[in-house]
């Protein structure tokens, strides 16, 4: 399996996603998985597999210094450094994966994302296996545009999903634009929505460190959520412009935004140019407690995604932090999820609505987690894992026959 | 008092009972937070939108009602022993005022042959009984006022919404002075005995109980065109036949929707085949005969005393009132609405308390239900919203802005 992130050395989803999928497919008994990551560092909490690093000649150790979107630093053996920028970046991991393979024995490849489907299109010209791709987001949904995005990524990405035996999308949403974007055919795209796994969740405990939000929460004041990064595709500032008509009908609404990204100081302008500065309080990127105690302290967790090719933070809210949700009708979280509210990415009159009935209406939200949790315990990585399990099925019988 | 009735005292005869009800609610549009104090209008969702209206009121009159009152005006014409029982809440008969006048004539003809008895119940099809008693009466006048005026009868036997049902129905039921009363013959109150006799409703002195059957009825009304039932193919002779080989019984309470006959069963499945033959098959023995609910409370002795402490309603596996009251979005949305009565009659502001009224339809709460949605039984979820929390958030938003009216009128709730 080629992949690009495993927590904890990831910089959002697609790791948690990679991480939990493998777990699941490891328990199946006809598969071995090693797991190939471009950085070398070591994955103790990994038993179920084998995660081996793409280590190329010469560099001797890889600092990751920011997210799969920047450049990357090598600290060489002699304790030169060299700066990398992403495209270099995989080019060095593809080299590495082709050297690698020459020493190993395998029926399949199975790809993340667009990082990796370079290397992973090598393997198949060297050793003619079956290729999977695996979707978690597309270069036009990352950049909030159709058709838009990087022109090399883009180039990437529909020409290894041409070439690939298979592609998986973790969501509808996610296999229309990947239709939408490339043209790829229908039926060769099968739909295998992220999950996750109740029994490993670690929920929020103690006392929340959102100390001040919670004694507000004490004098009547409700909380509204979001999680994730500071991007174009995430929607922060229609949830901003629709705060404002939530506090101007509801005064006692505080809204709690936990990321960074490039956005960051333009959202803080723009809540005080909307004149709701002192009801929205931005933290930077979170881990650990403070970051599931963000999902804790609200009342309500909102993502207002443009596009969103899943959007696990959903379920990681209901999951972790016992808080409702509100997605976007854009999202992959959207077709697995019943009891949430959902609103167009477009239509900040109805978000607007809909927060404000959660806020002043406490059955509501109560009904809401009631019935999401119960949604939530039955959750698994299992379904995903046997419909995959399948699928390797079908290519290894093709590739016999 | 329908005309017809007869008071002859017992018969030797056993009959069919069939009571058919007639309800749609004004449903509420998408009302949003930005209309509430800005848009009192609640109840006009545009006509492509699945809450308009108007659009289900077409559907279900072309489909369902103009179709069975043909069928059932043919009937009474061919069998002068064939009759049956309607109820029409308030709220159909001012839709079909509305946007169907040849429906509403289609029933109105049905009434003019003197063998259709019309059942009373509350004009706004609520569950005011168990929230406020005055309005209840109030709800029971107003339709009975309605009934007069549109077929010139006066109902002489109760139904409560939902068939919800309990020995303080029974008792208000009876010192009203009505004849009959209609319940679910569910078998915990029945215990070893059948649906197909009539009962005296305990602490009551006049007042008889005809209970639904509900097997057989539900042959017809759920399992009609299910290939996968036993019973299937349901034709009216073997269903004449079951109803004739049980020797004891004398009546058979065929209670269900009206809707039942085009839209909950469509014409294809035979459905209106089957109504058309039923008397044909069921009245070639000569014991056999058909009764509006009335006639069949006067017609039979009362077999036994039906103590029914809790109320019951014909919902449902659990027979009782969750799918309206079953949640805390529903019962937090019932009991604010019914806050709000005294001062919203108090404004003598008929527009807005006939607004408030409709908001106690009790399909409002029924939407808001969770059990269906949440067991993924799509299906088990009628309803014109995607989620029951779409339809609190409309409600909640229009009972905003009743609280907003009765501010502007100076009342502070």
């Amino acid at each position: 399996m080629l992949g690009w992130e495993l927590p904890p050395y990831n910089s959002g989803g697609l790791g948690v996603a990679c991480l939990q999928l493998c777990k699941a497919l490891s328990k199946r008994s006809s598969i071995d998985i090693e797991f190939i990551v471009p950085y070398r560092e070591r994955h103790d909490n990994i038993d179920f597999m084998r995660v081996s690093s793409a280590t190329p000649q010469g560099v001797a150790h890889i600092m990751r210094s920011g997210t799969v979107y920047s450049s990357y630093k090598y600290v060489r053996e002699d304790g030169t450094e060299e700066w990398l920028n992403i495209y270099d970046q995989q080019a060095l991991y593809e080299q590495a994966v082709v050297s690698m393979i020459k020493s190993r024995q395998f029926d399949i490849v199975h790809a993340h994302d667009w990082l990796t489907f370079r290397a992973a299109m090598r393997v198949k010209e060297k050793r003619g296996v079956p290729v999977i791709l695996h979707v978690h987001s597309v270069e036009a949904d990352r950049a909030g545009v159709i058709g838009g995005g990087n022109a090399m990524v883009r180039e990437i990405e529909g020409l290894s999903m041409l070439l690939a035996d298979r592609v998986i999308a973790v969501s509808q949403h996610t296999k229309n634009c990947i239709i939408r974007e490339y043209g790829i055919p229908p039926d060769k795209i099968e739909v295998v929505h992220n999950s996750i796994e109740p029994s490993d969740a670690v929920t929020s405990t103690g006392e929340n460190v959102y100390h001040y939000l919670d004694t507000m929460k004490a004098h009547g004041y409700r909380v509204v959520v979001n999680v994730g990064r500071l991007t174009i595709m995430k929607g922060l500032p229609s949830l901003l412009r629709a705060a404002k008509e939530v506090v101007y009908r509801a005064p006692k609404t505080l809204f709690l935004i936990v990321g960074s990204g490039e956005q960051y100081y333009e959202l803080i302008e723009l809540a005080a140019d909307l004149g709701i500065g002192a009801n929205v309080l931005f933290t930077e990127f979170q881990r650990g407690k403070r970051w599931r105690d963000a999902f804790a302290i609200g009342d309500l967790f909102v993502m207002p995604s443009v596009s969103e090719p899943f959007g696990l933070t959903a379920l990681e809210a209901v999951g972790y932090g016992n808080t409702p949700a509100l997605v976007t009708k854009q999202s992959g979280v959207s077709e697995v999820l019943r009891n949430c509210l959902k609103v167009d990415n477009w239509d900040i009159d109805e978000l607007a609505n809909q927060i404000t009935a959660v806020v002043q209406h406490d059955p509501l939200r109560d009904n809401l987690i009631a019935n999401a949790r119960r949604e939530y315990e039955k959750l698994s990585w299992h379904d995903a894992s046997e419909k995959i399990e399948r699928l390797y099925g079908q290519h290894l019988a093709g590739a016999a026959a | 008092m329908n005309s017809t009735v007869r008071k002859n005292t017992v018969t030797d005869k056993k009959a069919i009972v069939l009571y058919l009800h007639v309800h749609q609610p004004f449903r509420i549009r998408h009302y949003t937070v930005f209309d509430t104090g800005v848009d009192h209008v609640y109840f006009d969702a545009p006509f492509e939108a699945g809450p308009s209206n108007e659009r289900n009121l077409k559907k279900i009159a072309e489909k369902s009602y103009l179709p069975t009152n043909a069928r059932l005006l043919k009937m009474l014409h061919e069998h002068p022993q064939f009759k049956l029982s309607l109820s029409i809440t308030g709220t159909i008969l001012e839709q079909l005022e509305a946007w169907s006048p040849e429906a509403l004539e289609s029933f109105r003809e049905l009434v003019q042959t003197g063998r259709v008895e019309i059942v009373a119940e509350t004009y706004h099809h609520s569950l005011a009984f168990f929230y406020s008693r005055e309005e209840f009466e109030a709800q029971v006048r107003m339709h009975a006022e309605k009934i007069k005026k549109v077929f010139g009868v006066k109902p002489t036997a109760f139904r409560n919404t939902e068939f919800s049902y309990n020995n303080d129905l029974a008792y208000w039921a009876d010192q009203a002075g009505y004849k009959a009363i209609l319940a679910e013959g569910w078998d915990p109150i029945l215990g070893w005995r059948s649906p197909n006799y009539v009962y005296r409703p305990a602490y009551t002195k006049n007042i008889r109980l005809l209970m639904k059957n509900y097997r057989l009825s539900d042959d017809i009304a759920f399992r009609f065109g299910d290939r996968n039932t036993p019973v299937w193919p349901l034709t009216a002779e073997k269903f004449a036949r079951w109803l004739g080989d049980d020797q004891n019984a004398t009546n058979f309470d065929l209670f269900m929707d009206y809707e039942t006959f085009g839209e909950h069963q469509w014409g294809e499945s035979g459905i209106f085949d089957f109504l058309e033959h039923l008397p044909r098959e069921w009245l070639t023995n000569r014991h056999h005969t058909f009764m509006t609910v009335t006639e069949a409370a006067g017609s039979f002795d009362s077999k036994d005393e039906i103590d029914v402490p809790t109320t019951i309603t014909w919902a449902d596996t659990e027979r009782d009132l969750s799918a309206w009251l079953g949640n805390s979005m529903q019962t937090n949305a019932i009991e604010a609405l019914y806050g709000l009565r005294d001062d919203v009659l108090q404004t003598k502001d008929l527009t807005l308390i006939e607004d408030w009224r409709k908001l106690t339809t009790s399909d409002h709460f029924y939407y808001m239900c969770t059990k269906y949605f949440n067991d993924g039984d799509i299906h088990a979820y009628f309803s014109p919203y995607d989620t029951p929390y779409d339809a609190y958030m409309n409600f909640m938003n229009a009972y905003h802005d009743i609280k907003f009216r009765l501010a502007d009128k100076g009342v502070v709730v």
